[in-house]
């Protein structure tokens, strides 16, 4: 294996997208990341020098509109999709972590 | 009902001359697919009660000459919301979610009153070749239930060239609904970037991504594109550009006469199947027999757009994925301690593989410190397969090539090797890094699978591309030949 991408990293990468993986995942993920990570290099055999990047490929530019507030009157239809909710509200679990003294 | 013998002309002509009715075509729609999706697993979701309750409310208000697809059934990629029709993107994070708004696509095929029949299968936020990696079911080749019926829009195309249902809705980012329409033997275009608004579409590339029809015909294609494209203000990337009524000048098989097409040289390369090359240079000499010339062209950078994209396509999903959290909608993990908790265990328990691949790979390289090297090198390259496709089109009405490099392979063969997965998408892929159109239509066949033709265009010009198509479709039979399942034709 090449290394371009060692396990510390992918866990670090991984932290930083919210996701967790077993250390059986790790093992799998690691070497296909690497060699995809691989194809990507075959991009510096293309000479850039001087090349604009390209993020979007629209053709409306500064698309203005009047700022207006809209209510849609679906603050109760949204709630119903959410796994948690009560008198209105989303309901999460404590953002303090329980298992701290404090 | 039997829609290998119609298309949406004839069935309005049936259904304004009362041969038939929006219920009782609604009806034979469901049944079909109940008898034949056992096979093929297309669908996720069936719209049954409320499609023939709107059916009934067509029928009453009488269907006119002027509302072309009054009454006709049409299934939905399951990445396109619909008020109150579950909508997963197959992913297990979006189970039970039940949008509380319509897409502008289903709202305007609404307005034109078509029944939205259901939902559609795909790989998981459509990232995949091959629908194998939704987390819901598996989808079959409407020619060979042993091999896959491409992806991610696989289950749209499955429906159509089964003979479930007249026309889809699928979406492409980097050939998601080429690749699939190929395979199944049927017409997919992927319209000009902008051409039709992404609102509703649950997010992957934003860059990349673009809604567009399955059909089994061209000119059944033109309607549908015609019916949801032009500009929306919820949608500030599309386009004011005029929609045209592409069907419309559909019926001149030689409209082709005097126009100059590409065939780039890196289109039949080593990689690209022996009968797949073969179907696209009598492809080309058919084209040269109704009056246009063919040139060898080339798209140099060609090679360099599989590594692009998934650089430029990953990175766009990992942000636009971040609002999967676990909060507002969508799967929340149970057992967690505090708020972080929720997020990476709701995100780690509901994303399958492949979309924890692309997330990773996104995060990677929009990371600090690889960001110039793999983010910005790739946006870079992307311009140079623009120019590329410039050049070319300047002095070519439209490219032609294959689709894919193989017919449909076999189920399970490449799910396990991405890089694998990741190059079949060769010839599909700088098409949307360049925003261009995209027409798949039959042009062969390969040990009685499909070998599907792609065509591409200069931005906003779907017309040309479909008149070439049109004409190519009048040459030629292949989109007259239907699979087997089920025995009804």
């Amino acid at each position: 294996m090449a290394n371009r991408i060692n396990r510390d990293q992918v866990q670090h990468v991984a932290g930083l997208a919210k996701l967790e993986f077993t250390d059986a995942q790790l093992d799998a993920f690691t070497p296909q990341l690497d060699d995809i990570i691989g194809l990507f290099e075959t991009l510096s055999e293309v000479d850039t020098d001087g090349v604009e990047a390209t993020s979007n490929v629209s053709d409306q530019l500064n698309v203005m509109r009047e700022d207006v507030a809209d209510n849609w009157g679906q603050s109760q239809a949204l709630l119903k999709n959410a796994p948690d909710a009560a008198r209105g509200f989303i309901k999460v679990p404590a953002i303090i972590d329980e298992s701290e003294d404090n | 009902m039997n829609y290998f013998k119609q298309d949406l002309a004839s069935l309005h002509a049936d259904l304004v001359a009362k041969k038939l009715s929006a219920k009782e075509l609604t009806q034979a729609t469901f049944d079909n697919i109940k008898a034949t999706d056992p096979k093929i697993d297309a669908f996720l979701a069936l719209n049954e009660d409320a499609a023939l309750d709107q059916a009934a409310k067509v029928d009453a208000a009488g269907i006119k000459e002027d509302q072309p697809l009054a009454g006709i059934p049409v299934a939905i990629k399951d990445n396109i919301v619909t008020k109150d029709l579950t909508t997963t993107a197959a992913s297990k994070i979006l189970t039970n979610f039940n949008p509380i708004y319509d897409a502008t696509v289903t709202t305007k095929l609404a307005d034109a009153q078509m029944i939205t029949v259901g939902k559609t299968n795909m790989d998981e936020f459509a990232m995949g070749g091959s629908t194998e990696t939704s987390a819901f079911k598996q989808t079959k080749n409407a020619w060979d239930q042993t091999k896959v019926p491409g992806g991610s829009s696989g289950g749209s195309a499955a429906a159509v060239a089964s003979g479930q249902i007249v026309a889809a809705l699928g979406t492409d980012t980097g050939g998601s609904i080429r690749q699939p329409a190929a395979f199944n033997g049927v017409v997919g275009m992927k319209p000009t970037y902008g051409r039709v608004s992404r609102w509703g579409l649950i997010a992957f590339g934003s860059s990349l991504d673009q809604i567009g029809p399955l059909t089994r015909g061209v000119k059944d294609n033109a309607t549908i594109l015609s019916t949801i494209a032009g500009h929306d203000e919820h949608d500030l990337t599309s386009s004011t550009q005029a929609v045209p009524d592409f069907a419309k000048d559909l019926n001149d098989a030689t409209s082709v006469k005097g126009l100059r097409i590409g065939l780039p040289k890196e289109f039949l390369a080593d990689g690209v199947d022996e009968d797949v090359k073969n179907a696209i240079l009598a492809a080309a000499d058919t084209y040269r027999k109704l009056g246009a010339t063919v040139d060898e062209v080339s798209l140099p950078h060609n090679k360099y757009g599989v590594a692009a994209y998934y650089i430029i396509a990953s990175s766009e999903a990992s942000s636009n994925l971040q609002r999967f959290d676990g909060i507002r909608y969508g799967y929340r993990a149970q057992d967690v301690k505090n708020l972080e908790d929720v997020y990476v265990k709701s995100r780690s328990e509901g994303f399958g593989d492949e979309v924890k691949r692309r997330i990773m790979l996104g995060t990677f390289s929009l990371s600090a410190g690889f960001y110039d090297a793999y983010f910005l090198k790739a946006a870079k390259v992307r311009t140079v397969i623009i120019n590329d496709f410039k050049a070319v089109l300047k002095d070519h009405d439209f490219i032609m090539g294959p689709v894919a490099p193989t017919p449909a392979f076999d189920l399970g063969a490449e799910i396990k090797d991405p890089i694998t997965m990741y190059m079949n998408d060769i010839l599909t892929i700088p098409v949307n890094l360049a925003g261009l159109p995209g027409l798949s239509l039959p042009a062969g066949f390969s040990n009685n699978l499909p070998v599907g033709m792609q065509l591409i265009g200069r931005p906003f010009d779907e017309s040309t591309l479909y008149k070439a198509g049109y004409a190519f479709e009048q040459s030629t039979d292949f989109h007259l030949q239907v699979p087997t399942l089920g025995g009804q034709n």
